[in-house]
């Protein structure tokens, strides 16, 4: 407030973004890719990616995050990421049904590559839920601040 | 017991969270109900629920908090309490009175009965191959109600960029 070049929180609050924000992008990773495996999945994991994200629009000011992903981005991830999990849906159909878990060899359990689609599902929500929460996000805080003005 | 607790705990939050004049304690208050949800699934022991309760409750507290609140929000106020104290009394009634019927065909709590869930808790693991349960139900066997899910977060997406975007909001200046 004090000096109009310093947007954001203060020093303390960056240097503890700074040190804490890529690991809260990798635990959400971790929990999409261990969907299948232990507790999460894609929804949890998405979210927790918008959270690192929003973690840094709110240290840092708007333009440094919207710098590393911008709304046009988000908006073209989200769409990406209904549509792969629709594509997934639709090619069970050559095999028969909407869904098919269409791995023969599926893997052998507890592994990190087994369970067939389930894994790239987990992927695709992800992709749609972490850039659509945070297209919502950069929305309303951009909102925000045309009001202000 | 614990459960018990929990739901006091919870009942209490949410009526503070009605009652409270501040804003910003009223959103706080909200939160504090989502964890005290988060903590009955865990005690429940559904961890999956449990994880995403907690984060979307982190992440609907920021956007409460962050983008939406402002000071001069404006309160109603009107002298019409006999008339909206009278309708939610006679909801109240409607809902205990439905309520009592309702519940008795209910099963006892932790009593599934359903056959279709005991087949798959029985044939994911060797059908779909994935160790968590959950995901094999909501990804495999389900799948066609996540895509219904993943719609929906669409078309929310889709209605609040459309509202708020730039361009409408200039010409209607």
């Amino acid at each position: 407030m004090r000096n109009n070049k310093e947007v954001g929180m203060t020093v303390i609050v960056k240097t503890i973004t700074r040190l804490t924000v890529g690991l809260i992008l990798l635990y959400g990773i971790y929990i999409v890719l261990h969907g299948h495996l232990s507790p999460g999945g894609g929804f949890a994991g998405g979210v927790i990616i918008a959270l690192s994200f929003i973690h840094l629009m709110l240290a840092f000011g708007r333009e440094v995050a919207l710098k590393k992903l911008s709304q046009a981005a988000a908006s073209i991830l989200e769409s990406l990421g209904g549509i792969i999990f629709l594509s997934i849906a639709l090619i069970g159909l050559v095999g028969g049904y909407f869904f098919l878990n269409f791995f023969l060899h599926k893997g052998k359990p507890f592994d990190l590559f087994s369970a067939g689609i389930i894994p790239l599902c987990n992927i695709a929500i992800s992709l749609k839920v972490g850039a659509g929460l945070f297209a919502i996000f950069a929305a309303l805080i951009l909102f925000k601040g045309q009001g202000e003005e | 017991m614990e459960l018990h607790i929990l739901l006091l705990f919870m009942i209490f939050a949410a009526v503070v969270a009605v009652e409270v004049e501040d804003l910003l304690s009223s959103v706080i208050a909200v939160g504090a109900v989502g964890l005290g949800l988060s903590l009955a699934f865990l005690i429940l022991k559904a961890p999956d629920l449990a994880i995403t309760q907690l984060v979307v409750e982190i992440l609907c507290l920021i956007i409460l908090i962050r983008a939406t609140i402002n000071k001069d929000l404006p309160l109603i106020r009107d002298g019409r309490w006999f008339f909206n104290t009278f309708s939610t009394l006679l909801f109240i009634a409607c809902l205990l009175i439905f309520a009592y019927f309702a519940f008795q065909e209910l099963p006892v709590f932790g009593a599934p009965i359903m056959k279709v869930a005991t087949q798959y808790i029985q044939q994911g693991l060797e059908k779909t191959g994935a160790a968590n349960i959950v995901a094999a139900i909501i990804l495999d066997f389900r799948g066609y109600d996540t895509l219904g899910e993943a719609t929906i977060l669409f078309t929310a997406v889709m209605g609040v960029l459309a509202i708020i975007r730039k361009v409408g909001r200039i010409n209607a200046k």
